[in-house]
C-alpha cells in the first residue's frame, strides 16, 4: 500500500478558528497529493478529537499523518499516543504550529490563513519523509546513590529506602548531619535540634537497606539513568557502585565575612557569625550567657550579611536568616532580660508558616528592629560601634554593642564547581545547582536520573529542605519502581564512512554521548545517553552526523514549501 | 496533579477526585509565573493533559470527598458526584451549548473572577481537562424553574444529544491505600478591608482579577485596560489580608510580594509609560531567582515605596491612595486609574469541614496541620493521609510542586510496603 | 526613661512600622503630626523629649490609626499617654487648662455654671430621672450649654414625646462624661467624672441610657467598667422607634443631604447603618452618600480636645474639605448626629457657603422636621 496521510486542522475552539480560516486549510490540504483525507475539528486533542483520527486510520489505511493545532511541546504526546494506538509507528505524526506560530500572533485573516496553509503544506512534505522509528526500553538497576549526608541527603535515603530500594549514602565527614548538627535550636518552635537529628541519624545507620559510606566521595562517574556506575573512594579504597538513579544532596557553604571588611569580622573578636552564635549558646548551655566573661549589655544582630549584595556577588535572599537572627534575637532576650537587643534589618522575611507569628513574638518579647543596613564597625574604647542610617528615621546613627552578631548568608559549596562537573551538571547564575525548570520540575536535572535535594539547588530552611528531599526521592525511586526506562528515539545517527574521527561532535555533547571508538578510528553514540538535541550533526565538518526524525532530506523537503 | 502523576509513574493506580468541573486549580488562572515570566497555562496545560492521558489515574471531576473511614492500607472513601447535566461520554466540548444558553453573557464568570461573563451551561477554560460543558444548577432556569423555552437551548443545539436533565446525584465509593489531600486555597476577600473601597471603585481590583485582565487568552485578550481605557497610574498594594490581625489573617502569604512584582513588571512591559508604584512593608523576595527579579522590576522603574495604603478615596474620576512614605516620614496621596490590592491566601472556607470529615486537625492559621513542622512536613496526625500544596499553608508553585511530590514519595512508600506484605 | 515605658505601656515593641496609621491619619494630611515616628522614636531613644512635641495637641482621637493597625496596638491611646505626661509636666496649652479646669469645677469644660445644666428644658416639661422614667436622657455638655446644640436637645423631647417615651434626665445632677479631660490627658480627673456618674446611674432603677453625642455613648460603652446599663446612641434608639412604628414620619422633607460620620459613632463604635435607616425613613429626603463615608469617613477635627486646641495649623481645617465636598455632591444640607461634628462643620459652612448656603444640622432636626 502506498503512502496514504491524513491531515487534521484544529480550530482549538476559537484559538485558531478566529483568525484562520480552517475550512480553506482542510480544503487545500484535501488538495495535496497523497492526502487522502483532511478533516477539521473544534478540538482534535479532545476524546471525540483523537477518536476521529483513529478511525480514519482504519478507514483509509493511513500512513502518516500531520496534525495542524499547537505548539508540539503541547501536544505532540497526546497525537503520537492516538495513532499508536490506531497500530501506527508514533513517529509517523508530524504537526504544523497553527496557533502559537500563527493564530495568535497574527491579526489580519487572509495573511494568518497563508501562513497556515504554508505550514501545512511544509508538514505534509515532511511527512512525506518520515520514518519509523523505534522506541526502546532499558533495564533499571534498583538501587539509589545519595550525595551528601546531611539532613536533606538522609531524609532522601530514608524515603528511598523505606520504599524497599537498595541506597548508597556518600558522605564526605566523618559523621552525618552537615549543617543542621551544628544548630542549638530551629525556627520558630524553639525545639533543640539534637535529640531531633540524633533520632533521624540512628534511623539511617540502622536501615537495612542503606548501606553508609561516611569520609567518601564520588570521584568518577559514567552511564546513564538506570545504568550508572558510580566510583566511590575513602581515600584507601575505590569502589564502584552501580545505581538506577542519583540524588545529590551536597548542601552549601556559609559566606566569608571576611569578604566584607567593614564589618571587622577576624578583627574584633566580638564581631561574630550567627552559626559561631549558635556554638556559642549551644556551648554555654543553661540560661548563661556571658562573651569574654561577661554578660553583654548591648547585642545586636546584622541581616543581610553576604546577601542581597551585589558588591560581593551574591546577589540573591538567603532565605533563612531574617528567622535565625529573629530566634537568636529571642534568645538572648530570654537568657539576658535586661540585654538591649536590637536587629538591623532591611525587609524581615518571614514568610514561611508560623514564622510571622514568630516574628510577632520576639518583638513583642522586646527586640528592637530597626530598619538599616550598617555601613561600617569601628571600636571605641571596649565598645563597638556601628554606623548605620536609621531609615524611618531618615538619619545616621551610631550604637554601641558589646556583642554584634552577623547573618551570614549561603553560598553554594565551594567544590560545587567539581562536583557539577562530575555530574554534567549545570549552575544557575547564582552558582546552585540548576533544577530542570523552575516551576514544575524543581527537583529534577536536566540529566534523566540526576535529582537535586536540599541546598545544593539554593538556599531552603528545614522544613523546605526536608520536603524537597523527599520530591526528590519520589523522583528517584519512580524509575526504580518501574524497572525499565524509555529511551529516547530520536537520535544522532553516524555516517562510519563520512567520519574522520574529529572528534568536534564529542567536544559539543552535554550528554557525553559521544566518544571514539579505538579500532575503528570513528565516533560512536550511546543512543541512550543522545537526547536527540542535534548539536553534534550541526557541528560535524564532514556531514557525517544526521539526525533521525530531522534529517536533512525532511528539514529541506519543509523548507522548499514554505519558501 | 503532581502528587497523581508521580504515585502513578511509580505504578499506583490513582483516584483523583477534583470539586470543580476541570483540574488545574488557581494556576490555571494566572497569566505569568515569577520569575522567570514562563506562561503559567503553557506550563501547566501539558501536565492536565499528562493527567487526563494518564493509564494508572482515573480521574473523577466535579465531585467531592463524602467519607474516608478506615486507615492507612485500607481506607473506604465516599466520593460525591454531582450532576453536570451532561452525559460526559458523548459530550465532544465543541461549545454549541454554551453559545446557546439563554443567559449567556449573564453569570459572572469564576474562572475570570468576575472580569467575564458566561452562560448557566459553560466550559470553565477553553483547555479545560475534561473538556465538557457542564450546568450550573443554581442558575439555569430550565432546573430553577422547570422553563426555558419550549425545549432547553442547550438540549436544542446540542448535537451530541449530551445534555442531560434525568442526570442524580451519585455516590462513588472508593478502595485505597492511601490519601493525598491537596485542596489548595481561598483568596482574602478584600471587602473585609472596606477601607480600599474594593467593590465599590471598578478600578480597584485584586492581583487574581489583574492576572485574567493580563491574561492572553483571558476576557481583554491580555490588553491591561478598564473600559477600554489603559491605565497610566497603576498603584499596587501589599498585605491586603496578610500580616493583618485586625482580620485575623497574622500570617505572612507568602506569595504576594513575588507577584505583585510580576504584575508590576508586566503594567511595565504593556505600557510603558505608565506610572507604577508598589506600596509595601518588607518586601520577601526569599526564593530562587526572586531577589534578582526584585532587582530587575526595580531596574525597570517601578517604584518601590515603603508604607502600606492605609485608605483610598476619590478625587474627580482619579483614585486617591492614601499612605505614609514611612522612609520619607511623610503622608503621601499617590493619584491612580487603577489599584491592585495584593490580596492573600486564605485557608478555604469549608477547610474546617473537611478537616473534621478526614479527622485532621488545622494549626492556628487555619490551614491544615502537618505532623512535625521541622521533619515532617507532609505527614499528618492521620496515618496515610498525607498534606500537600496550599492546603498546608500559603506555598509559590515549585514548593506547592515539591511537596506534593514529597506526599507521593510518603504514599509510595506506604503503598510499597503494603504490596510486600500480601 | 520615657520612651522605654511608653513602649512597654503601649506593646510599641510590636509595631512593624508599616505606615497604616499615618497613612489614614486625618492630621498627616496638614500637620507634621506623625504617629509612626512617634512611635518609633519612642522605640529608638530612650530619653525620649516630650515636652517639645506641640503636635501631640493636633491628635483629634479620631482612632483611624487603631483601626488601621495590622498589629493589633492602639496608637490613639499612646498618644493619650504622652498627653499625660504633658499634662503632669504642665506643659498644655492654656485654653486646654482651662477646659480642663472648668470641668474639675463645673463638671464641664465650657466654663458655664453647673447649676444652670438644665436650663435649656426650662418650659419643655422635662421630667427628672429622680421623678422615675425607663429611659435616661443623657444630654451632655454642648447640648446643654451651647445654644447651637440645645436645639439638638429639644429636637430630642420634641420626638421622644412624640413617641411616648417615658424618659427622663439628670438635670443639674449630671457631669461630663469625661472622655474629652481622658482624651486631652487628664486621666484623673476622668476618674473622678466616671466615679461621680456612676454613683448618680447607681441611684436611679432605669433600663436604658441614650446620649446625644457619640462621645458619651463612646465613654459609657468602652471606658465605665462597672456601668451595668443598656447604653444607646440616639440614633440607634430613634432608629428603633421608627422601626416599631412608635415615630411615623410624615411629613416630607425635600431636600438632598448627606451624612458626616462621626468618627466615635462610626470608625469607633461601627454605628453607620442607624443613622442613614433615620434619613431614608423621612419621606421626600434624598441621601446623597459622600465618597468618604463609614469606614474612610474624614475627621472633622472636634474629638480629643481639639474644640479647646487650635493646634500647629489653624488656617487649614478638614471640616472645610468636607462642607465642599458636601457642596460638590449638590447636597443642600450636610447631617450629622454629634454636636461637635455639628459645629465645627458649620462653622465651616458659614466661611465656605456663606449665609443661605449649605446648611449643617444634626440628623435629630431633620427628624422634627418630619413630624
Amino acid at each position: 500500500m502506498g503512502l496514504r496521510i491524513g491531515v487534521y486542522v484544529c480550530h482549538c475552539g476559537v484559538n485558531i478558528a478566529a483568525t484562520v480560516d480552517v475550512e480553506a486549510v482542510t480544503r487545500f490540504a484535501l488538495g495535496l497529493p497523497s492526502v487522502a483525507i483532511a478533516r477539521d475539528y473544534t478540538y482534535m486533542c479532545s476524546d471525540p478529537g483523537q477518536a476521529l483520527i483513529k478511525e480514519d486510520i482504519k478507514k483509509f489505511g493511513l500512513t502518516k499523518v500531520v496534525v495542524a493545532s499547537c505548539s508540539p511541546m503541547m501536544h505532540e504526546p497526546t497525537f503520537r499516543g492516538t495513532i499508536q494506538e490506531a497500530g501506527l509507528n508514533p513517529y509517523c505524526l508530524e504537526m504544523a504550529n497553527i496557533r502559537e506560530q500563527c493564530s495568535w500572533v497574527h491579526e489580519e485573516e487572509e495573511e494568518a490563513t497563508r501562513k497556515a496553509i504554508q505550514l501545512v503544506a511544509a508538514a505534509v512534505d515532511k511527512a512525506f519523509l518520515l520514518e519509523p522509528l523505534e522506541e526502546r526500553r532499558v533495564a533499571v538497576t534498583s538501587a539509589a546513590l545519595v550525595i551528601g549526608g546531611g539532613i536533606a541527603g538522609m531524609q532522601a535515603a530514608l524515603d528511598i529506602a523505606n520504599a524497599g530500594f537498595q541506597v548508597y549514602l556518600v558522605e564526605k565527614e566523618p559523621r552525618l548531619g552537615g549543617h543542621l548538627a551544628q544548630l542549638d535550636k530551629t525556627f520558630p518552635t524553639l525545639e533543640p535540634v539534637a535529640p531531633l537529628l540524633a533520632e533521624e541519624i540512628r534511623e539511617v545507620e540502622g536501615h537495612p537497606n542503606i548501606d553508609l559510606l561516611t569520609s567518601a566521595e564520588v570521584i568518577g562517574l559514567e552511564g546513564y539513568i538506570g545504568n550508572f556506575k558510580v566510583n566511590v573512594t575513602d581515600q584507601a579504597t575505590i569502589r564502584e557502585l552501580k545505581v538506577g538513579t542519583i540524588l545529590v544532596a551536597t548542601g552549601y557553604d556559609l559566606f566569608d565575612a571576611r569578604l566584607k571588611p567593614e564589618y571587622g569580622y577576624g578583627i574584633y573578636e566580638k564581631v561574630i557569625t550567627g552559626l559561631e552564635f549558635e556554638r556559642l549558646v549551644s556551648l554555654s548551655g543553661s540560661r548563661k550567657f556571658w562573651v569574654n566573661g561577661k554578660e553583654p549589655q548591648d547585642v545586636l544582630f546584622i541581616q543581610c550579611v553576604g546577601s542581597r549584595d551585589k558588591s560581593v556577588g551574591q546577589e540573591y535572599c538567603s532565605r533563612i536568616c531574617c528567622m535565625y537572627t529573629a530566634k537568636q534575637a529571642l534568645l538572648v532576650k530570654e537568657m539576658l532580660p535586661q540585654a538591649r537587643v536590637t536587629v538591623l534589618y532591611m525587609d524581615v522575611r518571614a514568610y514561611g508558616k508560623g514564622f510571622e507569628e514568630f516574628y510577632d513574638q520576639v518583638r513583642g518579647e522586646g527586640v528592637l528592629y530597626r530598619r538599616g543596613n550598617p555601613s561600617e564597625i569601628y571600636k571605641n574604647g571596649k565598645r563597638l560601634i556601628v554606623r548605620v542610617e536609621d531609615t524611618l528615621l531618615g538619619e545616621p546613627v551610631q550604637l554601641e554593642a558589646d556583642l554584634v552578631v552577623l547573618a551570614t548568608g549561603i553560598t553554594p559549596r565551594r567544590d560545587s564547581p567539581k562536583i557539577a562537573n562530575l555530574l554534567k551538571l549545570p549552575r544557575s547564575p547564582d552558582g546552585f545547582f540548576m533544577e530542570a525548570h523552575p516551576k514544575l520540575r524543581p527537583v529534577d536535572t536536566v540529566t534523566e536520573g540526576i535529582y537535586l535535594a536540599g541546598c545544593c539547588q539554593g538556599p531552603k530552611d528545614i522544613p523546605d529542605t526536608v520536603t524537597q528531599a523527599k520530591a526528590a526521592a519520589a523522583s528517584a525511586m519512580i524509575p526504580l519502581c518501574q524497572g525499565q526506562v524509555k529511551v529516547e528515539a530520536v537520535t544522532s545517527i553516524i555516517d562510519e564512512e563520512l567520519c574522520s574521527g574529529c572528534g568536534i561532535c564529542a567536544e559539543m555533547c552535554v550528554y557525553d554521548a559521544l566518544s571514539l571508538h579505538e579500532r575503528k578510528g570513528v565516533m560512536t553514540i550511546n543512543e541512550v545517553l543522545c537526547k536527540g538535541c542535534g548539536a553534534c550533526a550541526a557541528a560535524c565538518p564532514s556531514k557525517a552526523i544526521k539526525l533521525s526524525h530531522f534529517t536533512p532530506a525532511q528539514i529541506l523537503a519543509q523548507v522548499d514549501a514554505l519558501v | 496533579m503532581q502528587a497523581s502523576l508521580d504515585i502513578a509513574d511509580a505504578g499506583f493506580l490513582v483516584y483523583l477526585v477534583e470539586r470543580e468541573p476541570s483540574i488545574g486549580g488557581h494556576m490555571a488562572q494566572l497569566d505569568k509565573t515569577f520569575p522567570t515570566l514562563d506562561c503559567s497555562s503553557c506550563i501547566l496545560t501539558p501536565k492536565m493533559v499528562d493527567v487526563a492521558r494518564h493509564p494508572n489515574i482515573q480521574l473523577i471531576s466535579y465531585a467531592e470527598v463524602v467519607g474516608a473511614d478506615g486507615g492507612i492500607g485500607h481506607f473506604k472513601v465516599g466520593v460525591k458526584q454531582k450532576p453536570r447535566y451532561v452525559d460526559v461520554d458523548r459530550c465532544t466540548g465543541c461549545g454549541l451549548c454554551v453559545e446557546a444558553c439563554r443567559l449567556k453573557g449573564r453569570i459572572s464568570s469564576e474562572f475570570d473572577v468576575g472580569v467575564s461573563k458566561r452562560g448557566a451551561v459553560y466550559i470553565p477554560f477553553p483547555q479545560a481537562v475534561p473538556l465538557k460543558a457542564t450546568i450550573d444548577p443554581e442558575r439555569c432556569v430550565f432546573i430553577t424553574r422547570g422553563v426555558c423555552g419550549k425545549v432547553p437551548a442547550c438540549e436544542e443545539a446540542c448535537s451530541a444529544e449530551a445534555i442531560d436533565f434525568q442526570q442524580k446525584e451519585e455516590m462513588i465509593g472508593l478502595e485505597v491505600g492511601a490519601i493525598i489531600v491537596a485542596t489548595g486555597f481561598d483568596l482574602f476577600d478584600a471587602r473585609l478591608k472596606p477601607e480600599f473601597g474594593y467593590g465599590l471603585y471598578p478600578n480597584v481590583i485584586t492581583g487574581l482579577q489583574f492576572e485574567r485582565l493580563s491574561s492572553a487568552s483571558g476576557p481583554t485578550r491580555g490588553k491591561i485596560t478598564l473600559n477600554g481605557q489603559e491605565p497610566k497610574k497603576v498603584v499596587f498594594i501589599q498585605c491586603v489580608g496578610s500580616r493583618d490581625k485586625s482580620v485575623g489573617v497574622e500570617y505572612c502569604s507568602r506569595v504576594c510580594c513575588m507577584f505583585t512584582a510580576k504584575q508590576a513588571h508586566l503594567v511595565k512591559e504593556k505600557i510603558p509609560d505608565a506610572e507604577v508604584t508598589v506600596l509595601y512593608i518588607d518586601v520577601r523576595a526569599f526564593g530562587k531567582g526572586f531577589e534578582e527579579f526584585y532587582d530587575r522590576v526595580r531596574g525597570e522603574g517601578v517604584m518601590y515605596r515603603r508604607g502600606n495604603a492605609s485608605e483610598i478615596c476619590k478625587r474627580g474620576e482619579r483614585l486617591i491612595v492614601m499612605a505614609e512614605d514611612t522612609l520619607l516620614g511623610e503622608s503621601v496621596q499617590l493619584e491612580a486609574d487603577l489599584v491592585v490590592l495584593a490580596t492573600g491566601i486564605t485557608p478555604r472556607g469549608d477547610a474546617q469541614d473537611l478537616a473534621t470529615l478526614l479527622r485532621l486537625s488545622t494549626s492556628p492559621d487555619g490551614f491544615f496541620q502537618e505532623a512535625h513542622p521541622k521533619l515532617r512536613p507532609v505527614e499528618t496526625e492521620r496515618e496515610g493521609v498525607y498534606l500537600a500544596g496550599c492546603c498546608q499553608g500559603p506555598k509559590d508553585i515549585p514548593d506547592g510542586v515539591a511537596q506534593a511530590k514529597a506526599a507521593a514519595s510518603s504514599v509510595i512508600i506506604a503503598l510499597r510496603n503494603g504490596m510486600e506484605v500480601s | 526613661m520615657e520612651g522605654q515605658n511608653l513602649a512597654q505601656a503601649y506593646r510599641l515593641f510590636e509595631c512593624i512600622q508599616c505606615g497604616r496609621c499615618t497613612g489614614g491619619c486625618p492630621m498627616s494630611l496638614k500637620t507634621r503630626f506623625n504617629i509612626r515616628r512617634l512611635i518609633y522614636e519612642a522605640l529608638v531613644d530612650e530619653d525620649m523629649d516630650l515636652q517639645s512635641k506641640e503636635v501631640l495637641w493636633d491628635c483629634s482621637t479620631c482612632a483611624t490609626c487603631t483601626l488601621r493597625c495590622p498589629k493589633g496596638l492602639d496608637p490613639t491611646d499612646m498618644v493619650i499617654g504622652m498627653r499625660s505626661i504633658l499634662v503632669d509636666g504642665g506643659r498644655i496649652p492654656p485654653t486646654i487648662r482651662d477646659a480642663l479646669k472648668s470641668l474639675a469645677i463645673r463638671g464641664n469644660p465650657l466654663t458655664m455654671a453647673r447649676e444652670e445644666r438644665a436650663d435649656w428644658a426650662e418650659g419643655l416639661g422635662v421630667k427628672e430621672i429622680s421623678e422615675g422614667a425607663e429611659v435616661l436622657y443623657f444630654v451632655g455638655c454642648s447640648p446643654s450649654y451651647d445654644p447651637r446644640v440645645q436645639k439638638v436637645a429639644k429636637a430630642m423631647v420634641q420626638a421622644f414625646k412624640k413617641a411616648e417615651v417615658e424618659f427622663g434626665i439628670l438635670g443639674n445632677e449630671e457631669v461630663c462624661c469625661g472622655s474629652e479631660a481622658r482624651r486631652m490627658g487628664e486621666t484623673g480627673l476622668f476618674e473622678m467624672l466616671r466615679e461621680m456618674n456612676l454613683e448618680t446611674l447607681e441611684r436611679y432603677p432605669v433600663e436604658l441610657v441614650v446620649t446625644t453625642s457619640p462621645h458619651c455613648y463612646n465613654a459609657f460603652q468602652n471606658e465605665y467598667q462597672g456601668l451595668n446599663l443598656k447604653v444607646q446612641h440616639y440614633t440607634q434608639f430613634v432608629a428603633g422607634l421608627i422601626n416599631e412604628g412608635r415615630l411615623p414620619l410624615s411629613k416630607e422633607v425635600r431636600r438632598i443631604v448627606t451624612y458626616q460620620d462621626p468618627c466615635f459613632l462610626g470608625k469607633q463604635n461601627k454605628i453607620f447603618e442607624e443613622p442613614r435607616k433615620i434619613l431614608r425613613s423621612i419621606p421626600g429626603l434624598e441621601l446623597r452618600e459622600l465618597d468618604r463615608s463609614r469606614e474612610r469617613s474624614l475627621c472633622c477635627e472636634g474629638g480629643g480636645g481639639r474644640m479647646w486646641a487650635e493646634g500647629t495649623n489653624p488656617e487649614e481645617r478638614l471640616a472645610h474639605t468636607r462642607v465642599q465636598e458636601a457642596m460638590d455632591l449638590g447636597a443642600e444640607v450636610l447631617a450629622t448626629a454629634c454636636p461637635f461634628c455639628l459645629l465645627t462643620l458649620e462653622d465651616a459652612a458659614k466661611t465656605v457657603a456663606g449665609e443661605g448656603g449649605i446648611q449643617v444640622m444634626d440628623i435629630m432636626e431633620l427628624v422634627v422636621e418630619a413630624l
